[in-house]
């Protein structure tokens, strides 16, 4: 008997194991998966598809370009149109890319994308060279593209139903301005304006005119911010009191270093029309070049790059114009002759505003909006969202940790059903498949970036939705989702904040009033905005180039 | 059963070995087939090493559902095969071949970014391990010692009279 027993024990007890790793594996599996989905539920987060728009059908808008530099080049690519100069350089970009077996899809995506209903009529630059380079590489013999040289010319040609704006930031307004009094659809860099006083014009422009009017805050189309609107007007993070962005760059391109052209002269630069309304200076290809760094022409950390972090959030929270704001900062990274500050720290308060609250009514209210900024260091800092029940991050992706003293999530963190550590939501659009709660593996290839190529086999850029967006709403009436509004909260927002760096003081704001509240011993307000400070540190601009 | 000096230890102890590999092989299948959300593209998608090109290539949208499955088919092949003592050379064979490729995707090799490793390797890791106690088990074969090949086994290594 003992003999028998033994032997089906020998033969047949690897049955049992095998049973028991089986049922640990998919039980372990499946509840994993249970809790997950029980979790999701809970939440109930939507995350939003693509938005559709409607064709941008008949006769090709005809474009024109006003300011073809760095970015006016990148803005005709998302419209489909490339210099022989991008693309050569591109294809080399390419081989010593395959040589070094290093992904590289820049020129691939270019041409993956979809083609938009636009033909670039015409170009206005004050810079010779760029001119005659969009004029060689976007005309054929039968289309050519014309060169205007002013806007006005361009604006009131009848040749053109659309303007692309990226120039300075000083002359943002008045060309705005002067496209839409013509019915000329506008398309405008940010941010809006340069003054407080232009930021009223443009809008009563905007208001009074039958043209489409977008501002270029591409990041309104990024999906993972319609999911976050989702996900904030549901009350999942709770009362959100705090809120950090950031700006880190350490290279000089990060800094507005930018490369100085060998063709630049007073020969090929309409030196004049480049200075409009700023400072009557001499010829000067460091501030022509790199015109970012002074007030007389741009607006800084403030106007360059809050404007970017401030927008985005109010694109997810609605929360409007800050009741008010204190900011502080200087030049401590790159003195090189600029007078705009390269760190910057600006608070916003928002002590009206909530996103809901988990708690006994009236407790919880109010949230400030901190933007901290340097151009000497690249440490990457997360967009985080603070609330009561919850902490989000802010990127392409999304993720969402609970917070361990949540009162939404009490009894779930209690029953160990979440922690406090551990993400409950992460959503990666680039990512096939929704993950409840994500992974280290996961999470590690979704920071690598390894993801994003398969958002339908192709990256899509944001700045192509932003202005496929605005053509469909030319062609096919609607609205565009940076509008005026938005476009004068930005704008309004970025000059408190650089008002209150150059006056070291608060800034408030009068929502009912709708102005900034008159300053004890300060005339006028775009007069300190303006003012253009002696640079601090000095050196050459061929230094600068070398460094 | 007598332990002579044939091994008797020895072998036992390849039988242990051989039930552990494939407890260790059918629970990373079973955790994958269960999860519908399971790929391993992040795996492939960062490879590094000489075969680089190669696991690259597997991540293309055609043929990353067909790796998907092909792996866990071969992870609870593997499994099944080690745990029950049937087909067992087969399954220690392709425990093998699936275990070099884990190893030859992120090779523990000087120079190289160690992904996901909770120790501290220098050419030789838990995978390189693995595999060469595969051969171990192609070599020898132990399922007629614990397994369902002992019920229809003729020689019993066992001699010993039957008590009643």
């Amino acid at each position: 008997m003992s003999w028998t027993r033994r032997e089906a024990l020998l033969g047949l007890g690897s049955i049992p194991i095998l049973g028991a790793v089986w049922w640990a594996g998919a039980s372990g599996t499946v509840g994993k998966k249970r809790e997950r989905e029980a979790i999701l539920e809970r939440l109930n987060i939507q995350p939003s598809l693509p938005s559709a728009v409607p064709a941008i059908s008949g006769e090709p808008v005809r474009v024109g370009i006003i300011g073809f530099g760095i970015r006016g080049e990148q803005l005709c690519r998302s419209l489909g149109y490339a210099t022989d100069e991008w693309i050569a350089a591109m294809e080399e970009a390419e081989a010593l890319a395959k040589a070094e077996g290093r992904p590289f899809t820049a020129l691939t995506d270019f041409r993956a994308q979809e083609p938009l209903n636009v033909r670039i009529t015409g170009v206005c630059d004050v810079f010779d060279t760029q001119a005659e380079k969009a004029i060689r590489s976007f005309g054929t013999p039968e289309q050519p593209v014309k060169r205007y040289r002013t806007y006005t010319d361009m604006i009131q040609s009848g040749e053109v139903e659309a303007v692309v704006i990226a120039t300075p930031d000083h002359w943002h307004a008045p060309m705005a301005i002067e496209a839409l009094r013509n019915d000329v659809h506008v398309y405008v860099e940010k941010p809006m304006t340069h003054t407080v006083a232009e930021t009223y014009e443009l809008k009563e422009a905007a208001l009074n005119s039958k043209a489409t009017f977008q501002v270029g805050h591409q990041h309104r189309q990024t999906l993972s911010f319609k999911t976050a609107q989702d996900i904030v007007d549901k009350g999942i993070l709770g009362h959100v009191s705090l809120i950090t962005t950031n700006t880190n760059r350490n290279d000089d391109n990060g800094a507005w270093n930018y490369d100085i052209h060998p063709e630049a002269s007073p020969q090929t630069i309409d030196w004049e029309q480049f200075l409009g309304s700023a400072p009557q200076i001499p010829f000067n290809k460091n501030h022509f070049f790199r015109w970012r760094k002074w007030w007389a022409y741009g607006s800084g950390l403030s106007g360059d790059l809050l404007t970017h972090d401030y927008d985005r959030l109010n694109c997810v929270l609605n929360m409007g114009i800050p009741r008010s704001v204190m900011a502080s900062g200087g030049i401590y990274t790159h003195r090189d002759g600029r007078n705009v500050p390269d760190v910057l720290q600006a608070n916003f308060e928002f002590p009206d505003f909530s996103t809901g609250s988990s708690q006994k009514p009236g407790k919880e209210r109010g949230m400030t909006f901190t933007y901290s900024a340097t151009l000497g260091n690249g440490l990457n800092r997360p967009t985080m969202l603070m609330g009561h029940d919850a902490s989000m991050e802010l990127g392409n992706r999304l993720t969402i940790w609970p917070d361990g003293r949540s009162t939404r999530y009490a009894e779930m963190l209690e029953a160990g059903k979440m922690e406090p550590g551990s993400p409950i939501y992460h959503y990666n659009p680039a990512a096939t498949a929704l993950d409840g709660v994500s992974s280290a593996t996961s999470q590690y290839f979704a920071d690598k970036g390894l993801m994003w190529t398969y958002v339908d086999g192709k990256r899509v850029d944001s700045t192509f939705l932003h202005m496929r967006e605005w053509l469909s709403v030319i062609r096919n009436g609607g609205q565009v989702s940076c509008g005026i509004q938005e476009g004068f909260e930005e704008a309004i927002s970025a000059h408190m904040a650089g008002l209150s760096w150059k006056l070291g003081r608060r800034i408030e704001w009068d929502p009912q009033g709708e102005q900034i509240i008159p300053i004890e011993g300060v005339e006028d307000l775009d007069a300190v905005l303006l003012e253009s400070p002696p640079g601090v540190g000095a050196l050459a601009p061929d230094v600068v180039a070398s460094l | 059963m007598t332990t002579t000096s044939d091994g008797g230890g020895l072998r036992r102890s390849i039988t242990f070995l051989r039930i552990l590999i494939g407890w260790h092989f059918l629970y990373e299948g079973i955790v994958k087939v269960y999860n519908p959300d399971w790929t391993s593209f992040g795996y492939l998608a960062s490879a590094q090493g000489p075969l680089k090109p190669v696991f690259q290539s597997m991540t293309s949208e055609a043929i990353l559902p067909w790796v998907d499955t092909l792996n866990w088919a071969a992870l609870i092949f593997v499994g099944v095969t080690l745990i029950l003592g049937v087909f067992e050379r087969a399954g220690a064979l392709a425990g093998f071949g699936l275990l070099m490729l884990y190893y030859l995707a992120h090779p523990s090799w000087p120079g190289m970014e160690q992904v996901n490793t909770e120790g501290s390797y220098w050419i030789v890791n838990k995978n390189l391990i693995e595999a060469v106690a595969c051969l171990v088990l192609f070599y020898q074969p132990t399922g007629s010692l614990f397994g369902l090949p002992r019920l229809f086994s003729k020689n019993n290594p066992t001699t010993k009279t039957e008590l009643s």
